[in-house]
């Protein structure tokens, strides 16, 4: 990686803007991540979060703009080094994207063999029992995905992740779907992953919750651009109409 | 207006079909550079193998052995008429052989794989597995394409010798229906009427076969993109479109065979 020391940012982005079909879904965002910061992308359905994760990942491409991840041009990369980027770089999907015909502990085990192939046995297997075991989905390890409930899910997902111990960390919409308890269960688990791995994470929600557990600061995401960005205490003392919408209840 | 009456040919329809055609080729390019990239993922691809061919041959083997059967059945009347008789297992094994068995057992082969690998990659696009495997760090294309288009390639020339075979002992009994005749008057009478160029251009098709309706169905299933009712489309559409190119590489191949031989 040609991550540079002295940079204090892990994800750099600068002018970023995307469309598709001639709409415009991110017009010009700016966005900066910090080492162990977990930092909350706040707006409504349609307004480009998802988007913006992706192009982070190197699964949308972007229109203009440069991504930086640890210093690496994403735009740039060849698959060899985007490779070795994503294996830093978790992703948790907003649907949990499980392996449906393998069990949750196949799922991670898929993905230590693809990316750690020489890995003794024992070594995978205490990797994925701690890892099972650190978002409570111990007892649950041989159950397919269809037999989970929802939260069991995005559990069984964030582990899958955590199994390649990321530097950094993107959760789609961690919270959709979940009742309002499964929900704070899961802010929890995140900020639990923050401290126990030290790793940083962008966190695209429209779940004011979630944002204000989980999050370090917050960026609002409004019509394609970032209108705000503070901790979740000093945006709900905004004045800004827009801002103001997200704090009403 | 007058003009809107008349039937224009619809020039988008043209247009997309030329561009799936380019993406295909494409596509196919960016798997074969995959097969030579490591490590080889030989566990899916013996996967792969036990579902598209060890799965494949009980219809492959009733169809073939009806087949045959019906062949025979069909065909001996007319050779009676002409007093040919003794041509029967010779006129049945070419006809197997060259043309029938290939055909058929790639068309069995693209109704049950072909729907099965579309519907089950686009299913897994559309839950968005494909997309965590590439952020996993796995490469999607080589552990889920590049392994079925081989097994399928494999596959198929394995299933058409079973099903060839297969449908000469179908044969053996319609013959033996209406009349008494030795396994062994009529294997060699039906091995004396194939040669070289018989099977050997038969054989070698079989290859593309397996290779069009591997590449096409993966194709269908890996570019979809409308949701659940893109399952059914590209499951259905992975059948049509790999039928549609057996016939097309049979025809092509009967050419050039023609232009060697």
């Amino acid at each position: 990686m040609n991550e540079d020391k002295n940079n204090t940012e892990v994800i750099s982005i600068k002018g970023l803007s995307k469309s598709f079909n001639g709409v415009s879904v991110l017009s010009g965002v700016n966005l900066c991540l910090h080492p162990a910061e977990n930092l909350a992308v706040l707006g409504r359905s349609g307004m480009g979060k998802s988007v913006l994760l992706k192009c982070i990942v190197g699964l949308v491409y972007p229109d203009e703009g440069s991504i930086s991840v640890f210093g690496n041009e994403i735009t740039e990369a060849g698959e060899t080094k985007l490779n070795e980027i994503r294996q830093n770089t978790g992703f948790v999907f907003q649907s949990a994207a499980l392996y449906d015909s393998m069990t949750v502990k196949e799922n991670l085990l898929f993905t230590i063999e693809h990316n750690h192939r020489t890995m003794p046995d024992e070594t995978k297997e205490q990797l994925i029992d701690e890892t099972l075991e650190s978002v409570g989905l111990a007892n649950v390890a041989n159950k397919y995905p269809l037999e989970l409930s929802g939260g069991m899910r995005k559990r069984a997902g964030l582990a899958r992740t955590l199994v390649l111990k990321p530097r950094i960390i993107l959760y789609d919409e961690p919270t959709t779907g979940l009742d309002p308890f499964t929900s704070r269960e899961i802010s929890e688990l995140i900020l639990e992953v923050k401290k126990k791995y030290q790793a940083s994470a962008i966190i695209v929600t429209h779940d004011m919750t979630c944002a204000r557990i989980a999050s370090d600061r917050i960026m609002i995401l409004h019509n394609g651009r970032f209108i705000a960005e503070d901790t979740f205490n000093n945006l709900k003392k905004s004045k800004t109409a827009e801002v103001m919408e997200y704090f009403v209840n | 207006m007058a003009s809107e009456t008349f039937h224009t040919p619809n020039f988008n329809k043209i247009n997309d079909f030329f561009f799936d055609i380019g993406n295909l080729a494409g596509f196919s390019g960016r798997v074969l550079r995959q097969v030579f990239q490591k490590p080889a993922e030989y566990r899916e691809f013996l996967r792969q193998s036990y579902y598209a061919g060890y799965k494949s041959l009980p219809l492959v083997g009733i169809t073939a052995f009806i087949l045959g059967l019906v062949l025979t059945l069909q065909t001996r009347p007319v050779l009676a008429e002409l007093g040919a008789e003794a041509w029967l297992p010779g006129m049945v094994v070419v006809s197997i052989v060259r043309e029938i068995g290939p055909v058929i057992t790639a068309l069995i082969f693209a109704g049950r794989v072909a729907s099965g690998f579309g519907a089950e990659l686009s299913s897994m696009r559309v839950t968005e597995q494909i997309d965590a495997m590439e952020v996993s760090g796995i490469n999607p294309l080589k552990y889920l394409v590049v392994t079925r288009v081989f097994a399928a390639t494999l596959m198929v020339p394995l299933l058409v010798i079973y099903s060839d075979t297969i449908a000469l002992f179908g044969s053996y009994l319609g013959v033996n229906l209406q009349s008494s005749v030795s396994f062994a008057l009529f294997f060699k009478n039906a091995f004396d009427s194939v040669n070289f160029y018989d099977i050997a251009p038969a054989t070698i098709k079989t290859f593309f076969f397996g290779f069009a309706i591997g590449i096409i169905s993966c194709y269908k299933g890996y570019h979809s993109n409308k949701g659940t009712e893109g399952v059914g489309l590209a499951a259905n559409s992975a059948v049509v479109s790999s039928s549609v190119a057996v016939f097309i590489i049979d025809l092509a191949v009967v050419q050039i065979t023609e232009l060697i031989l």
